[in-house]
This record gives C-alpha cells, structure tokens and sequence, in this order.
C-alpha cells in the first residue's frame, strides 16, 4: 500500500504503477459533467472573465498538484457546515472528452472515479505527469466516512451533484488502474478475459 | 398482472395529486392497516442491510485474493461498507436504482389499494433518504424529487392460492442495468446455436462485455425464451433466488453450474481490476418462445445485490 499526500508532485504520482493500492489524504474536489464543462468553456477555451477572476484563482490553485474526484455527493448541513453523508464514485468515460484539457490546463495529478477512460486521457496521464486512481463502486458510506471535512464549495447553482466540492480526505482508498507511463489495468484485464473468453467458447464449440 | 395505461400529455405531477386526492372508494376493501408502513420498513432493509448470502459470498470471495492485492483490497473496502451502512442505517450504494416490486396476493384484496400504498412508502423512504431520488423525466431531464413517475415504482401484481402476500423489492442500480444484455439466437459471429451451448456462449459473452462496469462482481440473472419484453423481466425475477438456490429442471442446474465456474476463469474480479472473482452466481430461467424468435437476456445485477421478500400472515409481517 502506498499513501498519496495531496497536493502530489510530478515524481511521486511517476512513481505509481497501475495495480497500486494507495491511500490518498489532502484535499480533493469533486467535479461532474457541469463542472467538467465549465473549467474547459471558461478558463481554458477563453480566459478567465473579471468576475471569474476569483473563482478562477482559487480553483487553479486546488487544481494545481491535485485530484479531481468523479462524485455527486448526497451531503447534509448540520449546524450550519456541510457533511458528506454518501460519496461513491460516479462513471468516469462521460469526462473523457474534457479530462485531458484539463490535467494539460491546471497540472492536475490524478483523476479519481469507476470504470477507467479512454486514450486520450491515458496519453494526458503520460504527457504531464498524472494518473487515474480507481475507487470503490458502491462504497458510498465507507468513502464518505474518509471524508473528513468540508471545506469549501463552489457553483452550487449547478445543483448538489455538480458542484465543486471542496474536501479534505484521510486515507481515501483506490487504486491505480491507470499510470504515467501509457499503461492501463483496464486495457490489460479485457485483453486477458477476452482470451479466456475466447478458449472457453472454442471449448463448448468442440463439446468439450 | 397490473395494466398501465398510456399516459399522453399529462404532467405526471397532477396525475400523482390527482390520484393523492381522490378519495378512495376501495380504501374499505380488504387489505392490512399497516401495509403501507411495512412496505416502507422493506424498503429501508433492503437498501441498508445487505442480504447474509450475498454478504456471505463476498467474505468467501475476499480469501480467495491475495493479501495486498487491488481485488482484496476492494473486497476489503466493499465488506468495511456494508457493515458501516447497517450500522447508520444509511444505503449501502447511492444509487438506489429502479425500485421493483413484485406482490403476491390472495383473491379479494384491491390492487389499486396496494399500488397506492407502495406509492405512499417510496415517496416516505426517499424523505427519510433510504433512497436516492432516481425518477427523471426522459423529455425534459427534470427530477420528480420523489421516485415517482410514469413506470415508477415498478409494481407487478399476482394473484395467488396462499392466505398470505408476499411483496419482493428489488433496487436494481443504473451502472448495472446498463451493462445487461439481450441476444437473439443463433449468433453467428459469436457462433452461438439455439441451443443451451449456445445460450453458455452469450452469457459468457455479456459477462466479459461488463467488465467491471457494472460494479462486479456481479450476478447474472438470465432467460431463455420469451419475447423481448417478458424475457429481460425473468431475467429480473431469477435474481431473487438466493445464491444457494438450486434450479429445479436438472439441464439448467448444471447449466448454471458450468456458467458460474467458466465465468470465474475470465479473471475480470471486482471492480474489473484482475482477481479470482467475477461472479457470484448464475440464475437462469425460461419462458415459452415463438418458433421463430430465440432470446436469451442477461439482467446484470452488482455487488449491492439488494433485493429482499416479507411476508404478511396472520397479522404480522417477516422480512427475509
Ligand atoms: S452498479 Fe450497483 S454498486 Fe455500482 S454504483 Fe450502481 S448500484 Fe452502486
């Protein structure tokens, strides 16, 4: 097991290889489709607006050296401060056509979600230093239990989900299903089960 | 069996107070007083409190990894999940999915009575955050906040010998859903026959298909036969049956048998990340078929395998 302090630099997160377990603590944000949408058309297909400048300041520097986490929370306000009541991953690939911009765009380390993304992220992860960590699908009460604070959110006019939640995790546990160095768990394991696959039917063809 | 009609043009949201406000001339027929408040103590069960064969299988399938490896590790994380939700009474998955019920009856109680009440407990248990609000408009996108919904819930209906109802409840998750599969066979690309090594075949095929996606490992419930319709819902009803349930008819208990074994050779474990686990268990069932059609379909079911029966007898209810 390896532990990721947040921000990462460029030479830790090189030295982490698909099929790592890792812990992650620090501090994370959450972004969706909207969010995802929104860093591309705001600040990097133009630049930042002046009443944006401020916003665009304080997500670039969470950004910068972080991790994007693919999650729309369920959260509860007691007392006035927000809580993360469950917060499992959501399917990564709706990102796809967004994630690379953005890892090139703010320096971001590592993309946190399920199901893994395409090559063009993959070739992102390799070019400017960044890497892919899976969660655990379903996990909600578990992750949202290494939630451990809430700290800030952003553009909650995009709705609970969507927002940019800004969190500080300890021991957030995923493992690394793609890395800095053009390989891919996910690539990997549906090559081997294909092969199996196609021995197995081969098999029942022959009546074996 | 339960008729919908087809509802054109009107904004379910009046149509729901519509049926709200109404009163109901049946509400004096003949069913429990304290239907509606079970049904949402079912609904809680089943989305909290993972069924002990289901957890059981997990905990077997985590000796079977490798001490540090990713599948351990997601096993670890998987069973450290449930038991947390159990505790909190708090869901086991966020997506609490499409909420199917199944209710067996004797003669002379009012279905409508019944769906009224089943709606009542799942707009309850979305209050109370048992369940996720999932029932989104497909035209305009907008979320009714309260699982509601043209088709939701899920309810179908049957009437049966027994003094007794029983009401299942199944919370079947989107990333599941959508990796399930239908074929029509024969399949040649895939060389798949009208036969039973031709139904081994697809369903080998939609298992490695899913990969992970579908938060493995997962159980396949399946069909043969059927039209396209009645045969994704059996598909649905056999993943009701418990992991140690043994199919009756002798050729799909050893069907189901090899499936389980030949599926857990492709190596695909949990979350898709390698391992010695891909499935859990393989259910099949079949249905008459038209000379010319030959469906097979596979109804993916997660991890988070919620489904729980109760049953309602002599003035009490149970919960399996
Ligand atoms: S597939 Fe199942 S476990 Fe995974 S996110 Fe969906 S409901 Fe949850």
């Amino acid at each position: 097991m390896t532990r990721i302090e947040l921000p990462a630099s460029a030479e830790s997160i090189a030295a982490l290889k698909t099929g790592d377990v890792v812990k992650i603590s620090g501090v994370m944000i959450t972004a969706r489709d909207a969010g995802h949408k929104f860093l591309v058309e705001h600040f990097i297909e133009r630049s930042p607006q002046p009443d944006e400048a401020e916003l665009f300041r304080k997500l670039s520097s969470l950004l910068r050296g972080g991790v994007i986490y693919h999650c729309g929370p369920v959260v509860a306000k007691d007392n006035g401060s927000w809580r993360f009541v469950s917060a499992g991953p959501t399917t990564s690939i709706r990102e796809e056509p967004y994630e690379h911009k953005i890892i090139e765009a703010f320096g971001v380390r590592g993309i946190v979600g399920k199901g893994g993304m395409g090559e063009k992220t993959l070739e992102a992860c390799k070019r400017f230093k960044a890497v892919y960590l899976h969660a655990v699908g379903g996990a909600a009460s578990l992750i949202a239990s290494s939630v451990v604070e809430v700290l800030d959110v952003h553009k909650l006019e995009f709705g609970v989900p969507e927002a940019f939640w800004v969190i500080r995790v300890k021991d957030f546990d995923a493992v690394v299903t793609m890395d800095s160095h053009g390989e891919s768990l996910h690539k990997k394991v549906e090559e081997t089960s294909t092969r199996h696959l196609d021995a197995i039917i081969k098999e029942i063809i022959q009546g074996k | 069996m339960r008729k919908k009609p087809v509802l054109h043009a009107i904004p379910v949201a009046s149509l729901l107070d519509r049926a709200r406000s109404r009163v109901l001339p049946w509400a004096i027929m003949k069913t429990h007083p304290e239907f509606s408040k079970w049904v949402l103590e079912l609904i809680r069960r089943t989305s909290v409190d993972l069924s002990a064969d289901i957890e059981g299988a997990l905990q077997h399938a985590k000796t079977n990894e490798n001490p540090g490896s990713p599948a351990a590790s997601a096993f670890e994380s998987v069973l450290e999940n449930v038991a947390l939700a159990r505790k909190q009474s708090t869901p086991i998955c966020q997506d609490t999915g499409t909420n199917i019920f199944f209710v067996y009856h004797p003669a002379g109680l009012s279905q409508r009575k019944m769906e009224h009440d089943i709606e009542a407990a799942v707009v309850e248990a979305t209050s109370k955050s048992y369940l996720r609000p999932n029932s989104v408009d497909s035209l305009t996108g907008a979320n009714s906040g309260n699982n509601l919904g043209r088709g939701l819930p899920s309810i179908h209906f049957h009437e049966w010998d027994k003094e007794e109802i029983l009401v299942r409840l199944m919370l079947k998750g989107g990333g599941s859903e959508n990796v399930g599969a239908q074929y029509s066979l024969p399949n040649t690309a895939l060389g798949a026959g009208r036969d039973l090594k031709g139904v081994e075949i697809v369903v080998l095929d939609a298992i490695n298909k899913a990969q992970g996606k579908g938060c493995a490992p997962g159980i396949a419930g399946v069909c043969i036969g059927g039209d396209r319709g009645s045969s994704y819902l059996e598909s649905k009803v056999q993943l009701f049956r418990k992991l140690d349930d043994r199919n009756q008819l002798p050729e799909l208990r050893e069907l189901e048998e090899r499936l389980y074994r030949k599926s857990n050779l492709l190596e695909i474990g949990p979350m898709g990340f390698g391992g010695r686990t891909t499935t859990l268990g393989v259910k099949i069932g079949v249905l008459h078929r038209l000379p010319a059609s030959y469906f097979v379909s596979i109804s993916y079911m997660c991890w988070a395998c919620r489904r729980r029966e109760m049953r309602i007898k002599n003035g009490g209810m149970t919960i399996d």
